[in-house]
């Protein structure tokens, strides 16, 4: 093992501290040393998406970004989205919709999907189309992902919730 | 969490678009897939791979890699000399001979691909086994490449195998009727060559591993579709007897058919871990996946058809060289032979003929992808129908109409040998046609022609052949696949009358675990929520065979749906003695097994239960319990088809592509769960779009791969597809109770000439004839700038030599379509 770091951060609202090798890309800080596997990885160069977490309210591939540079910051992924046991309307509308089918790319879709819905959200289909064109999904062919991200726009706009940036900013979302 | 909106029970599931049992794990990140897995003292596995397509291996020096403090082993090609046979391959036609080359997990001697392992380094730690592979020194002697299909059979062109003195892998026939007389019989014939290049599964999950050896036993997780089929080849390879081996698929993130597979890297971490006496664990990168996954596709044919003046189809003979790579996984070879089923497509032929010859070069294996054979054989025909209308000046769907097989007609026995089971090819077109206005799109063309936009439409009408079993056909005395391909299922009531059901089908995003509930629920009386399907472990049901060939429904659904018949019998003739009825008199109604004609005299499948498991009052003779196990091996295929049009704009300034409307009408016969048949048809548009507008694995002349990674292997993302529109019809199989044909590979096959039809008919009135696939901007305006005679630079055919991918060989230009009418 070469240098490590401290890390600090408050991941899904919970302070988590290690030691990890500086080089440690935060995707396997999440995965390996935190044992948050719903962050996936599909390839080596940030094409895919599948491993789309918040970093600071902003969606940010965690296959690019070393853990060193989350360090005080707050992270959330898939396991932090939903609220106090309940589904998030995305999480919802991505289920109702069969807006996945493996399911490897969907943590990732969902957490740029909410990305997308906070920076706008009521997005017409081509708005939904471009925003999600950083993850890619083989097996649905987007029909349905769009679909959901579209209904999820539709239902937070009724509850008018927040989708939620980092936890602690946020009030009961996900209703 | 529950699937339905009320827990009655009973009949009536089956038909219904119930979201699916498998998303709650799955939206909230808790589903476990194989890199999700790591054993205490789990040793990584790195490969290092050959970095030049061909050559001898002169030296390997692995002791840097093995001073590094937490570097366990290194093992080459030589170290696993005790392993017990090479690559297991499945495929041995009759009167066929198919050359098979020794093919191991880790070179010996020699290597014929770029990413082939050569060695494997096993440590401690993620990051520094890859460092460490490193610091293996391999030297090479570079031997000549051959990466061209069709020059890899010119004389004089290297061999990739000196030993059989050819790259010609094998010659195999299918065919009927007599074809010089058919020919004879014609008054028109067109030929046309095609090109079907290729393509990579890309799922978003890499494949990986996960083997431990522990007292005397093997457990190997893998990201596979075939762990049953994975668990024999072990078996074989590693000289291990199958009862102490357990194969576990768990949550698999995509296959297509490239997890179809048993790869070396499976079998290497098996044999290291019982060497090493710890878990071994590898995930592939993507650009390992993108070299070493296999490949799909990669045909070119040339297509013969012939027709009387009036359309009447008389003859079609096609030719199909398929690019097999170096060497053979467990079955790539027979892949290219599924065209010959589907060549004559939806139409009456007095005469079809098929050849098949697969070639070696130096480039990875081709196997299973999505579709797998028969997307090519539609294409092939569908293609030469089009240019045969245009030939005959006849509307190309009036053309179609007149040869298509009619209703009445099925079972259809055709003249190479196929019986199609069930057909309504009218009734797919008319139901396209509601949705698709011929003649106010071409109004709409002609208008939009004015204004310079350039927009084209295509049809296609397709069968496909699914439900892979039957035994007797696929098996050893026909088709030659060594194996059975028949299905098992168990339906296991619990005491207090829940379900679980065992599947030998193993899935990879389907939705297996939903449909089936519903299957189950129909017959038994329950919800769906009581019904938990498990699937893809050797060691929890019966020797299954897995999923691949749109078989799941059609095979694995109808094994599931007679094991629940059996429990539902059984329960029956409990009701019956506990009621004191006749069993013939017990039906099933509101989630209960009543006495016919007496609604207040019923048993809900719990009560039966309960008797059947404190067996003190069960009829006589009966053993106690409520578990049935059934294998279901069917008498034939099943051939769903279906009707497929789309809509495409071409920038002539870009020669960019862009579907503009695509609607898919689809006959897989009674859908179980609508929801679930529609997203496979998505899914299935939206990899053959990006097949035949973006994607194409692509080698150098030196046999580089090019797209090894996701930036230049180009997927197609939300923002280049469109919303598709979606009909049904459905006929009924006739093989199986259910009357389902399957869906899962379907609109890859329909898809291809329909998109290809649709660019070809925006380009026709700017002079161009014909564009070879993939249809890349850069292709299609290299097309329009020759028709314009403004040159443009390289051909892309010139282009490609300079480059030299393969398959973009001489004669690959965008025009040369070859004979033309005669």
């Amino acid at each position: 093992m070469g240098a490590t770091v401290r890390v600090e951060a408050s991941v899904n609202g919970e302070r988590r501290v290690s030691e990890t090798e500086a080089r440690t890309l935060l995707v396997y800080w999440l995965r390996d040393e935190l044992g948050l596997t719903g962050t996936h990885i599909g390839c080596d160069t940030s094409n895919c998406g599948a491993c789309t977490v918040h970093l600071n309210g902003e969606a940010v591939k965690s296959c690019t970004v070393l853990a060193a540079q989350v360090d005080g910051a707050e992270v959330t992924t898939i396991e932090g989205l939903g609220r106090d046991g309940q589904l998030h309307p995305l999480q919802e509308a991505f289920w109702k919709h069969h807006g996945l089918q493996c399911g490897y790319c969907t943590p990732g879709m969902i957490m740029a999907a909410a990305d997308l819905l906070a920076r706008n959200p009521d997005p017409s289909e081509e708005d939904v189309r471009h925003g999600l064109e950083g993850n890619l999904c083989r097996c649905t062919g987007y029909h349905n992902i769009v679909k959901a991200v579209q209904e999820a726009a539709r239902a937070r706009e009724m509850a008018a919730v927040e989708v939620p940036g980092p936890p602690r900013e946020t009030p009961q979302a996900g209703r | 969490m529950s699937i339905v909106e009320e827990r009655t029970g009973g009949n009536g599931y089956v038909g219904q678009a119930l979201r699916r049992k498998e998303d709650p794990r799955l939206i909230t990140g808790s589903a476990t897939y194989i890199d999700d897995l790591t054993l205490p003292g789990t040793l990584w596995a790195a490969i290092v791979r050959s970095p030049e397509a061909h050559a001898r291996i002169v030296s390997i020096d692995t002791s840097a890699a093995l001073e590094r403090p937490d570097v366990e082993a290194v093992f080459t090609g030589e170290d696993l000399a005790d392993l017990a046979a090479p690559t297991v391959f499945f495929w041995k036609p009759p009167g066929v001979e198919v050359k098979v080359p020794e093919h191991w997990p880790l070179a010996r001697g020699k290597v014929g691909y770029v990413g082939q392992a050569v060695a494997v380094v096993l440590g401690t730690d993620r990051y520094s086994v890859v460092d460490a592979a490193e610091e293996v020194i391999v030297e090479y002697e570079p031997l000549p490449v051959v990466v061209d299909l069709e020059s890899a059979l010119e004389e004089g062109a290297p061999l990739v195998h000196d030993e059989y003195g050819t790259n010609n892998c094998f010659e195999w026939s299918l065919g009927g009727g007599d074809l010089d007389a058919a020919f004879e019989e014609a008054d028109v014939i067109v030929e046309r060559r095609l090109v079907n290049h290729r393509t990579a599964g890309a799922a978003i999950e890499t494949r990986g591993c996960i083997a431990e050896w522990r007292a005397d036993r093997l457990t190997l997780w893998s990201s596979t579709q075939i762990p049953h089929i994975a668990r024999v080849v072990l078996s074989i390879q590693l000289g291990i007897s199958e009862d102490r081996i357990r194969v576990v698929a768990p949550e698999v993130g995509g296959g297509f058919g490239s997890k179809l597979q048993v790869y070396g890297e499976e079998v290497l971490a098996c044999y290291c871990s019982r060497r090493l006496n710890r878990p071994v664990k590898w995930i592939a990168t993507r650009s390992e996946d993108m070299m070493t996954t296999h490949h799909g596709r990669d045909h070119v044919a040339r297509v013969r058809l012939g027709a009387k003046r009036d359309g009447t189809l008389t003859a079609i003979h096609a030719r199909i060289l398929a690019d097999l790579g170096s060497y053979h996984l467990i079955e790539g070879p027979v892949i290219p032979t599924f065209a010959a089923c589907v060549i004559s497509g939806c139409y009456r032929f007095s005469a079809v003929k098929c050849d098949v010859t697969g070639v070696f070069t130096n480039k990875f294996t081709t196997d299973a992808i999505r579709g797998a054979g028969r997307p090519e054989g539609i294409h092939d025909i569908e293609m030469a129908m089009d240019q045969l209308a245009r030939e005959l000046d006849m509307d190309p769907l009036e053309l179609r109409r007149r040869n298509f097989l009619r209703k009445e007609e099925f079972p259809a026995s055709l003249p190479h040998g196929v019986i199609y089971d069930s057909g309504d090819y009218d009734g797919a077109l008319e139901k396209l046609l509601e949705h698709v206005d011929v003649d106010a799109f071409r109004r709409e063309q002609a208008q939009l022609r004015e204004q310079g936009i350039y927009r084209g439409i295509g049809f296609s009408c397709y069968v496909e052949i699914c439900g892979l079993a039957p035994s007797r056909v696929l098996g050893p005395p026909g088709w030659g696949m060594q194996g059975g391909y028949f299905e098992s299922a168990i339906v296991r009531v619990h005491p207090t009358g829940s379900v679980t059901a065992y599947t030998g089908t193993s899935p990879h995003g389907q939705g297996h675990e939903t449909g089936f509930a519903q299957i189950v629920a129909d017959k038994l009386g329950v919800s769906p929520d009581q019904v938990e399907v498990i699937h893809g472990d050797t060691n929890t049901g019966p020797f299954g065979k897995d999923t691949y060939g749109s078989r799941t429904a059609a095979v694995g659904g109808e094994a599931m749906a007679r094991a629940a018949d059996k429990v539902a019998n059984k329960a029956k003739q409990i009701a019956a003695h506990k009621l004191e009825a006749a069993p013939e008199d017990i039906e099933l109604r509101d989630g209960e097994f009543r006495v016919k004609g007496v609604p207040e005299k019923g048993m809900a499948l719990g009560d039966i239960a309960g008797e059947a498991y404190i067996p003190v009052d069960l009829p006589e003779g009966m053993e106690p319990g409520l578990d049935e196990t059934a294998f279901y091996d069917p008498e034939n295929f099943t051939w769903p088809f279906g009707a497929h049009a789309c809509m495409v704009d071409v920038d002539p300034e870009t020669g960019k592509v862009e579907i503009v409307r695509y609607v898919a009408v689809d006959d897989c016969g009674p859908a179980i769960n609508p929801m679930l048949i529609d997203g496979q048809i998505h899914g299935g548009l939206a990899h053959t779009i990006g097949q035949v507008l973006y994607e194409q694995v692509v080698y150098d002349s030196e046999g580089q791969l090019i797209t090894g990674s996701f930036v230049d292997y180009a997927l197609p993302t939300a923002a280049e597809l469109p919303s598709f529109e979606t009909d049904r019809t459905e006929t009924p199989s006739p093989v199986n109770s259910l009357g389902v044909k399957g869906v899962g590979e379907a609109a890859t096959i329909g898809s291809t000439p329909a998109i290809h039809s649709a660019l070809l008919d925006a380009l026709r009135p700017l002079g161009v004839e014909f564009v070879d696939l993939p249809l890349t901007p850069l292709r299609v305006w290299q097309a329009i700038q020759e028709a314009r005679g403004e040159g443009g630079g390289p051909r892309a055919s010139e282009q490609a030599r300079d480059v030299g991918p393969q398959g973009q060989g001489p004669g690959f230009g965008p025009s040369a379509p070859e004979g033309g009418a005669l």
